[in-house]
């Protein structure tokens, strides 16, 4: 044997051998154990039938993995240990057994066919839209989701709350642990009754989108020009923050989900406010404003739907988002100005505001944009030069 | 050349993701834009698979298979150094879209449109390079299923072929059969941005959808062109180390074959969030889980060659039966991945980044190193340093437990993968990772400098080398000879590694 | 596998000239599209010295071949290369007939609002009726018609079968050691060839012309250019391994037995064939 040099260091090495392995096995058990109860508390138990059954099915399958786990590697280690040259174990010479072989595929076989039935019953469960109550369609944007309650009429914007926002930005020197529900809070939440059945529509207006939020169990992806369809039935009442789940862009770790469940009485006040809310705003795109109001809405809107590209004091993002204060833009030519918000630009992350937004909330932005900051142009942006209805 | 290529790969990939972690080290935004991370992320992962772990298999083929099956070098050896030189032209194109104007991609590895169709100058740059890497992947597949199939030494049966160079042969098929899926997708890609064709564009009667599926028919089999040769080397070194042939040759085989199979049909296991027919999750489920059984077998077949054997545990056989390990806890929670309902929850979020990376690091990396470890003596002629290949690897298994095992809880508890920031319940366990993520990287170039301290010298290793190693690549001096078998050598039951398995 | 010793080539210095071509033609390609100004010549540039090094590298392996310096060995080499080189092809097309078929069977009845597609055409694209062609719900490109099946395009399969059966012609002269026939029978091929890329040419001005069908004409113009394109790209790269291996004809470098140039290129052309029947029946007719 070429290795006999080798042998006594070898020797010397077996005891620490010994000692690391004992480390590692116990090691991996602990990890095991701690993970099966850590995790446990870990993931959202939920707040419908649905999303328990998640959970149980989560647990069932943590739990076969777990033990499948704990065997293999005890057969494992016990090779290590007592097989090993350092004791003097001789090796055998055996290199197959087909009985072992039939055994060892028959088992997971039939492992695997405990864990497909409990799945598929949940699944398809899950898969059957039909029945809902409610419609409410769900569409996401670079970044932030609009809710449009089918039924009822009413939509709005839900965007990344404003404390969050600030608190977010590169180097803002605000400590996140002071501000509530940092990244998951919204200016707008998504309200819906509880023992409802809803089904939600889900699609997106730019990049793919994933809306998610644990506690109902499942996330489904928000496609452009697609629609998918998912359904839910809270049975408590509570406020469950969730997050975009599918990369959509700089900003995907900020837009989040909050849906506050109340009772089917508070959702239906809730529902009359918006609608009165939505009435007095009617006539507004007809009216006159004034500078000082287009000025106050023109920042509130500004902030949530431009700042997160352009930032809030018109810096951008070179190179991937333009700044606005530039030479030229906001002391351009209007035309230009306005029509790039409406429509957006081809091929680039600016969209069209088009259908986003309403004719006040464009007049007000573009307002905004050409005042706020430094030597603006000074001009009024009214409601009605926006949708056209000032030419005839 | 390739490997050396890879290594300098690797621990470029490795700073990116320590670019990311260290990101992710306390919520806020401290270092990076969000957009620059998301560059970080698409290049990490595009560097380590194209760039780190493939090269390197393929380096590994090129240097054994010849020797293994006792051939003189490989089947066209002039289509092997081109397929190598397109490597690192390609990668250059891909690095320096990170100093374009419009930066990198930042659409992840994955560059779903239409999001991917958003970015700027880079995206043609990406692709292009990806071509190129597809091209080289390609030749040099069709190279080894050429030295493998027709240069064989006389006797070198299919059937007494060491099982590295079986794996290769599979992967090899993979490879033939999917990169140019991908380069499909790419290409459509690149049309829908610059020639105006709408397959990704509903209005045009096209299905963002569309691309996701071809790119995981490419992707599933992917992410097996990456973990097959593992297989490969973990199965060579165990029975050296046991000193006893390895359990279930066949068995092994076949296993190896029914996994790249199933490979083709499982592909929208990645998908099951985009809103797919009933029946169709149903299908790639039950597809996915089947996969087990297979790995399984090889798993079981490991540990009944180690069973009653003589054990010992030099640095490649720890890493090895690291592997086996850790590799199977990223197994395990890929099975739980293929649950649909579950997968519900925990798709795009860090269960999945735990996942790929046991599979991938522990599985794919550390496969990696205990080849390098194993054969390192038979290229250089040299012994490595056996002291620091141990201690190397105890550092790198504590570490990286400590880096990807928390990720897990991090997933179950809602944190979705690819943000920069995060809410500050996650705060403990990312901490945790990003702590494991530097003292796992810092311990790689310890790797680099063993294997530098290696080729620079040491103690004078034998052909043999490793007292139960089997195979015609023992069988020739370290360093083995730049055209190892002039005349092949004559392969019977006794030099075929597992050669009680024939009587 | 009785081979006694393995033919080992020198070095050469093709692979990186070439790799340095395709790296120069790539920058190019993208400046290109990107409406760079250097983008066209350094595209050329990188393309002329590929276009070098296939010649050069071709040119060595002629010569040791003229040399005998192969062995059966070799051979099955280069026969195993050219197998899976025309399976990676294969499943490059693969990806987009798959692109094809998905777009008809799940992408255009969904938004046309059938199974799980309902809500998708209500709310989306309220109107949309599922047909094939079609340029989509938003209607890109404006109108166009399509190229009946049954015009030219039977036609120009019916040439391109033909040639099949030419090319086939040309290989019995070849086992025969016929050199005059099989001269001629490969320019035949070729010139049937020349005609097939003729008349689909036609096609692409008549489509762009008279048709207003262009690739940005929703998934149709989108599907059908890309398959008839890479389709006809690949014809032309056909072509021309046709017109060197007549070339080598000519000069009598094939002989019965030893003739793996000419076969691969000719497994080329069968496969360039193949695939245009393909096309032919899912892109035109049905
Ligand atoms: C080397 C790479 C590698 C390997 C080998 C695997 C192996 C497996 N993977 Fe993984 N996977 C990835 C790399 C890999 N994966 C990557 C990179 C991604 C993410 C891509 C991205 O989105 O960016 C991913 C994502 C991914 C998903 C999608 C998650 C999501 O995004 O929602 C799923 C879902 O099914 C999955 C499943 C599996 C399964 C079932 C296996 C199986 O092959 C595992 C089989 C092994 C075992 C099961 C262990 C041993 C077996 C036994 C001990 C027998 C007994 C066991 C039982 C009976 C259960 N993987
Ligand atoms: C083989 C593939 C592979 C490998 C080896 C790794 C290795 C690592 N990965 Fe990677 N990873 C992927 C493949 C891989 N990853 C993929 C496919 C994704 C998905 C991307 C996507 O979402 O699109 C991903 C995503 C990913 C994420 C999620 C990002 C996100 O979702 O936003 C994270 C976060 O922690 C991460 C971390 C790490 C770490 C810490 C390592 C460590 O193992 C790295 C070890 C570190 C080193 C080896 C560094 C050595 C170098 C130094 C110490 C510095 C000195 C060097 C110089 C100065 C040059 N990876
Ligand atoms: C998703 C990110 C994003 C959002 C949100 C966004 N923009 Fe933009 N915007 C861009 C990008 C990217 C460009 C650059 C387009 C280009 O390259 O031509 C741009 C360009 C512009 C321009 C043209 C600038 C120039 O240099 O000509 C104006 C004006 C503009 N945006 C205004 C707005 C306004 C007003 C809003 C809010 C109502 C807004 N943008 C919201 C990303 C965004
Ligand atoms: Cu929207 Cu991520
Ligand atoms: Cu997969």
């Amino acid at each position: 044997m070429e290795r006999n040099a080798n042998l006594t260091g070898e020797l010397k090495m077996k005891r620490t051998n010994e000692l690391i392995v004992a480390l590692a096995v116990m090691a991996v058990i602990i990890v095991i154990t701690w993970g099966v109860f850590a995790v446990g508390e870990n993931m959202p138990r939920g707040v419908t039938q649905y999303s328990q059954d998640v959970y149980q099915l989560h647990n069932i399958i943590l739990g076969i993995v777990s033990v499948i786990g704990i065997l293999v590697f005890t057969a494992m280690f016990t090779a290590i240990v007592l097989h090993r040259r350092s004791k003097g174990y001789q090796a055998a010479r055996f290199s197959h057994s087909t009985k072992a072989e039939i055994i060892w595929t028959a088992i997971p076989v039939l492992i695997l066919v405990v864990m497909a039935v409990p799945a598929t019953r949940v699944l398809v469960d899950m898969e059957n839209t039909g029945g809902a109550e409610m419609n409410i369609k769900i569409t996401g944007y670079q970044w932030l989701w609009k809710y449009e309650y089918i039924e009822d009429d009413v939509s709005f914007f839900s965007a990344l709350d404003r404390d969050s926002n600030r608190a977010r930005q590169l180097g803002s020197g605000i400590n996140p642990r002071d501000v509530e529900n940092y990244l998951l809070e919204v200016d707008n939440r998504l309200i819906v009754p509880t023992n409802t059945r809803i089904r939600f529509l889900l699609t997106a207006d730019d990049v793919i989108h994933s809306w998610w939020v644990p506690e109902l169990g499942w996330k489904r992806d928000a496609i452009p020009g697609m629609i998918n369809e998912a359904w839910t039935l809270i049975e408590e009442e509570g406020v469950f923050r969730g997050q975009c789940a599918e990369l959509c862009g700089a900003d995907h770790g900020f837009m989040p989900i909050v849906v506050e469940a109340v009772s089917p009485e508070a959702f239906r006040a809730w529902v009359s406010e918006q609608r009165q809310e939505l009435a007095d705003a009617a006539h507004d795109s007809a009216r006159l404003w004034t500078r000082e109001e287009l000025m106050d809405r023109g920042h509130n809107v500004y902030q949530a739907q431009c700042a997160s590209c352009h930032q809030g004091d018109g810096t951008g993002l070179e190179p991937a988002f333009p700044a606005l204060v530039r030479d030229g833009v906001p002391t351009g030519d209007l035309e230009t100005h306005m029509y790039t918000v409406l429509n957006g630009r081809e091929g680039t992350a600016m969209a069209g505001f088009r259908d986003r937004l309403r004719p006040e909330d464009i007049a007000a932005a573009l307002t905004y944009a050409r005042n706020a900051w430094s030597d603006g142009a000074g001009e009024v942006v009214q409601p009605s030069r926006v949708d056209g209805s000032d030419r005839g | 050349m390739y490997l050396v290529f890879s290594l300098a790969m690797f621990l470029v990939g490795g700073a990116m993701a320590l670019v990311i972690r260290a990101e992710l080290f306390a919520p806020g935004l401290q270092l990076v834009n969000p957009e620059f991370f998301n560059q970080m992320t698409t290049m990490h992962a595009l560097v380590m698979i194209f760039g780190a772990v493939m090269p390197a298999f393929v380096g590994l083929a090129n240097w054994m298979v010849p020797m293994m099956i006792g051939a003189p070098d490989m089947a066209l050896p002039r289509m092997n150094n081109w397929s190598f030189w397109i490597l690192p032209f390609a990668f250059t194109l891909l690095l320096a879209t990170l100093f374009m104007p419009s930066g990198a991609p930042a659409s992840g590895w994955t560059l779903y449109p239409p999001l991917s169709l958003q970015g700027g100058n880079s995206l043609a740059f990406v692709i292009l390079a990806i071509h190129l890497m597809g091209i080289s992947s390609i030749m040099g597949a069709i190279n080894i299923i050429a030295t493998i199939l027709n240069m064989r030494a006389p006797g070198m049966t299919l059937l007494r072929m060491p099982l590295f160079v079986w794996t290769w042969l599979i992967t090899a098929f993979l490879l033939i059969a999917v990169m140019p899926v991908l380069a499909g997708a790419v290409t459509m890609l690149l049309t829908d941005r610059f020639f105006g064709t709408s397959f990704f564009n509903a209005a045009g009667g096209g299905d963002p959808v569309l691309y996701q599926h071809i790119f995981w028919f490419f992707g599933h089999p992917e992410v097996y062109i990456m973990i097959l040769p593992a297989f490969g080397i973990v199965s060579e070194i165990i029975p050296t180390f046991s000193r006893k042939p390895l359990f279930g040759y066949t068995s092994m085989v076949y296993a190896t074959a029914s996994i790249a199979f199933l490979s083709f049909i499982v592909w929208a296991h990645h998908m099951f969030t985009v809103g797919m027919p009933l029946g169709a999750m149903l299908f790639f489920m039950y597809a996915t889980m089947v996969i087990a059984v297979p790995t399984g077998i090889k798993i079981f077949n490991w540990i009944a060659t180690m069973w009653r054997g003589s054990m010992s545990f030099e640095t490649p056989m720890l890493f090895a039966l690291g592997f086996v390990v850790l590799f199977t806890i990223g197994g395990l929670s890929g099975v739980m991945l293929a649950i649909v309902p579950a997968n519900f929850q925990y798709h795009d979020t860090y269960f999945v980044v735990a996942h790929f990376h046991y599979v991938l690091v522990t599985g794919a990396v550390f496969a990696i190193m205990a080849g390098v470890y194993y054969w390192l003596p038979k290229w250089t002629g040299y012994m490595y340093d056996e002291k620091l290949g141990k201690f190397h690897f105890w550092w790198s298994t504590v570490w990286v437990n400590v880096l990807f095992f928390p990720q897990h809880y991090l997933g179950l508890a809602g944190m979705p993968r690819r943000i920069p920031d995060y809410a500050v319940q996650f705060t403990e366990f990312n901490m945790i990772s990003s702590v494991g993520g530097f003292m796992f990287g810092f311990g790689q170039l310890l790797f680099a400098y063993i294997i530098w301290k290696c080729v620079r010298g040491g103690e004078k290793a034998t052909a043999q080398v490793w007292d139960g190693a089997r195979g015609l690549e023992w069988t020739v001096p370290s360093p083995a000879p730049l055209h190892t078998f002039d005349t092949p050598p004559l392969v019977d039951d006794n030099v075929a590694v597992h050669r009680d398995q024939l009587t | 596998m009785g081979q006694s010793s393995y033919f080992v080539p020198a070095t050469a210095k093709w692979p990186i000239v070439g790799t340095v071509g395709m790296f120069i033609m790539m920058i190019g390609a993208a400046n290109w599209l990107n409406a760079g100004p250097t983008g066209p010549w350094l595209f050329v540039v990188g393309a002329a010295i590929v276009i070098a090094m296939i010649f050069g590298w071709f040119a060595d392996v002629i010569r040791e071949s003229r040399a005998n310096l192969y062995n059966s060995a070799v051979d099955a080499s280069f026969r195993q290369g050219m197998i899976w080189f025309i399976f990676s092809e294969v499943m490059f097309f693969a990806a987009f007939f798959g692109a094809l078929f998905y777009a008809r069977i799940f992408a255009v009845p969904w938004l046309g609002g059938e199974g799980t597609g309902a809500m998708t055409n209500e709310l989306l694209w309220p109107g949309f009726e599922a047909a094939w062609p079609t340029h989509g719900p938003a209607e890109l490109g404006g109108d166009f018609q399509t190229i009946p099946g049954f015009g030219l395009p039977l036609i120009n399969t019916l040439i391109l079968l033909t040639s099949g059966v030419t090319l086939t012609i040309a290989h019995w002269a070849l086992k025969k050691e016929q050199r005059g026939p099989l001269v001629f029978w490969m320019i035949v091929t070729i010139l049937l060839a020349c005609l097939f890329l003729s008349i689909q040419s036609y096609e692409y001005v008549h489509a762009y012309r008279d048709l207003g069908l262009t690739l940005g004409s929703g998934i149709y113009g989108s599907t059908f250019f890309m398959l008839t394109g890479f389709h006809g790209l690949h014809v032309i790269i056909g072509t021309l391994m046709l017109i060197v291996i007549t070339i080598r004809c000519m000069m009598g470098h094939f002989s019965k037995k030893n003739h793996f140039g000419w076969e691969a290129a000719a497994w080329y052309w069968h496969f360039v064939d193949v695939v245009w029947l393909g096309l032919f029946i899912f892109v035109y007719v049905v």
